[in-house]
């Protein structure tokens, strides 16, 4: 890969219709007809309308939606898994839709990998087995793959495991295999499917920390599907909320914490903990001029950090310095406190 | 007010005419390609007598440790091993060795030509609704329709011996082993499949990697019924010529010999009962996996 840069992915105008004549009612919806029009008039379910996603390389984006929203029908296209009724899906800049049979074979072999939210793993076969299956298909010869296949396993804290089969794992170890068999794969493209919804929340936040940690230094383009608003926060370098086939915000997580799009967004965003989201700068006051004193802290850091440093300093202005060291503005420990139970004052302040 | 008591059928001679015309002209097929029919089926024929002749010629300590080897690879349980030896030795000491080794040998080809034609079939039968839709009453004809009605035009085509037995016999039992191959593969978990195709598993891979291995236990179900339906073929096949542990029972039905045929009888139920065994052990030892289960 180090010959060529990996373009991203980019989804143009998808549409996805399901039902029997599918094609036909592109244009109708197009020109407007409602999900609930195109299914009482011709029977037909709208499944996504319109969807404009571009994916930067090695970040993470969220598509976060509730079930029903058409999120996990959109990962399908990516791979291809689901054929869209039209629009285009760029991944390194080749339409995927455009593909012959042939060529998206060999495109899922090398360039993407997928890991699922009921794990999806061959009952039959041990863990290391499992986790050499992708290079098996790509026609690896065995001894290479066992070896990719240790690493990563090794990796995602499953040494010694490796002669198991999967019913004798818990869900969470046996999510761990899927995510070694897809890493396994080094594809830049990674696709989990509600990968961590079926797990319970201690091992879920658990996972979280795993990938987390993975991408610092894999950094794929990761597209990660959930219903869980935290854990799209979390991971998310952007995320996009869909509902009813329809994106209706996209952003980075203080755009969806701070300026909601809508009243549903705002409805989701209540109950997230802000503190662990919003940074500094959005509560910060403007730096009064030469007043630059007292204890300094990065910008960039969410807003709990601050205080979990701050709890033993003593009281009054502190400073928010930049990057490169440049004081950009001043936070009170009262201002910290209160934008962690405040849900309006951090946006009206950031509208501001 | 005739017909309200007597249905109203074809005219007799009507219907005679349509009988003769049928027969006389399968019987034109049986003169024009009987010959060739039969040519195509002697390399099974020579196979037939092959594994006959290694059976029945082989010093009996030497087949009797082969079969109890294999019974040990299959099953790795020294209580099936147990069952096998006493009835094998009752058997050998009731003097049916021989005919017993017939009837295995006879056993051991049907099966593995009902593998050979059930596996495929029934591959392509799970992988399109149409075929399924075609395949599935022909099926059900093969397992309805009384024997003695098709071993007519076997007989007929390729005269009385071990193959037209052997083509019986298949026809009788090669359905389990087409149908359970087809609802173990449509039986494989979507979701697998679909991981299977999101690393780019093409169709071969597809069945060889996933399908057939998670459909191996209901495969094996289908080969265990087919071994049984073939043993219960027994005694009919015997009257078109197959020899064996049947003939004896058809001599004993004509001559009313009642020891003779509870005897051959028995060791058709002892051989039934070692084959399922044996089989069952092994399809439970091929889905070890998924006994134990955390937690």
């Amino acid at each position: 890969m180090a010959e060529h840069a990996f373009g991203g992915i980019e989804i143009r105008h998808l549409y996805k219709i399901f039902g029997p004549d599918a094609a036909s009612h592109v244009d109708a919806v197009k020109n407007g007809m409602t999900k609930t029009e195109l299914n009482e008039r011709f029977g037909h379910v709208l499944g996504l309308r319109d969807i404009n996603i571009e994916m930067p390389s090695g970040s993470i984006q969220v598509i976060m939606g509730l079930s029903g929203s058409g999120k996990s029908t959109l990962i399908r296209h990516i791979n291809r898994l689901i054929d869209p009724t039209a629009g285009e899906v760029l991944v390194d800049g080749a339409d995927v839709v455009k593909m012959p049979e042939a060529e998206l074979r060999e495109f899922r072999r090398h360039q993407t990998a997928m890991v699922f939210q009921k794990f999806a793993l061959l009952p039959h076969r041990t863990v290391l087995d499992n986790t050499i299956f992708g290079l098996e298909i790509q026609g690896m010869p065995r001894q290479k793959s066992i070896e990719t296949a240790r690493r990563w396993l090794e990796r995602v804290g499953l040494k010694g495991f490796e002669e198991k089969y999967p019913n004798q794992l818990s869900g969470g170890m046996q999510q761990r295999v899927g995510l070694a068999r897809a890493l396994a794969n080094d594809a830049p493209v990674l696709l989990m499917d509600e990968a961590y919804s079926a797990l319970d929340p201690l091992i879920r936040t658990d996972m979280q920390t795993v990938l987390l940690d993975l991408q610092k230094e894999i950094r794929k383009t990761i597209v990660f599907i959930t219903h869980d608003l935290d854990e799209a926060l979390r991971l998310g370098d952007r995320i996009a909320i869909l509902r009813d086939g329809e994106v209706i915000q996209q952003g980075t997580s203080q755009d969806i914490v701070l300026r909601p799009a809508d009243d549903y967004v705002a409805n989701f965003v209540k109950e997230v903990n802000r503190g662990r989201v919003v940074h500094v700068e959005a509560v910060m006051s403007p730096l009064a001029t030469g007043a630059a004193g007292g204890p300094a802290i990065a910008a960039g850091i969410t807003i709990e950090e601050a205080v979990r440093m701050l709890a033993s300093a003593p009281d009054g202005d502190i400073t928010v310095v930049d990057a490169s060291g440049k004081p950009v503005g001043a936070v009170t420990f009262r201002q910290l406190a209160s934008a962690m139970v405040n849900t309006h004052g951090t946006g009206e302040r950031a509208a501001a | 007010m005739e017909w309200l008591y007597k249905f109203p059928s074809m005219q007799d001679g009507a219907l005679r005419d349509l009988k003769k015309m049928i027969d006389e002209g399968f019987r034109a097929f049986t003169r024009a390609y009987g010959g060739s029919i039969e040519g195509f089926f002697t390399p099974l024929q020579h196979f037939l007598i092959a594994v006959d002749r290694f059976m029945t010629q082989t010093p009996w300590p030497v087949i009797l440790v082969i079969i109890l080897a294999l019974v040990w690879f299959a099953s790795r349980s020294l209580k099936i091993m147990a069952i096998c030896l006493v009835t094998l030795m009752l058997i050998g000491y009731f003097d049916m060795w021989t005919d017993t080794m017939r009837t295995i040998s006879m056993i051991f080809v049907c099966t593995l030509l009902s593998i050979a034609i059930g596996l495929p079939a029934g591959i392509l039968m799970a992988r399109s609704d149409r075929v399924q839709r075609v395949v599935n009453p022909i099926l059900d004809v093969m397992q309805t329709m009384p024997s003695f009605v098709y071993l007519i035009p076997v007989v007929m085509l390729l005269g009385i011996g071990r193959v037209p037995g052997l083509i019986a016999v298949v026809i009788y039992a090669i359905p389990p082993m087409i149908r359970l191959t087809n609802l173990g593969i449509r039986l494989v978990d979507r979701d697998v499949l679909e991981a299977a195709d999101a690393f780019g598993a093409d169709r071969r891979q597809k069945l060889l990697k996933v399908q057939l291995p998670l459909a191996l236990p209901t495969i094996m179900a289908g080969i265990n019924q087919t071994i049984m339906m073939a043993l219960a073929m027994v005694v009919i096949a015997s009257m078109i010529g197959v020899q064996g542990l049947g003939q004896p029972v058809l001599k004993a039905i004509a001559n009313q010999y009642f020891t003779l045929g509870i005897f051959n009888g028995l060791a058709i139920v002892g051989i039934a009962i070692m084959f399922d065994r044996v089989s069952q052990a092994y399809g439970q030892r091929l889905q070890k996996h998924r006994e134990i289960v955390h937690g």
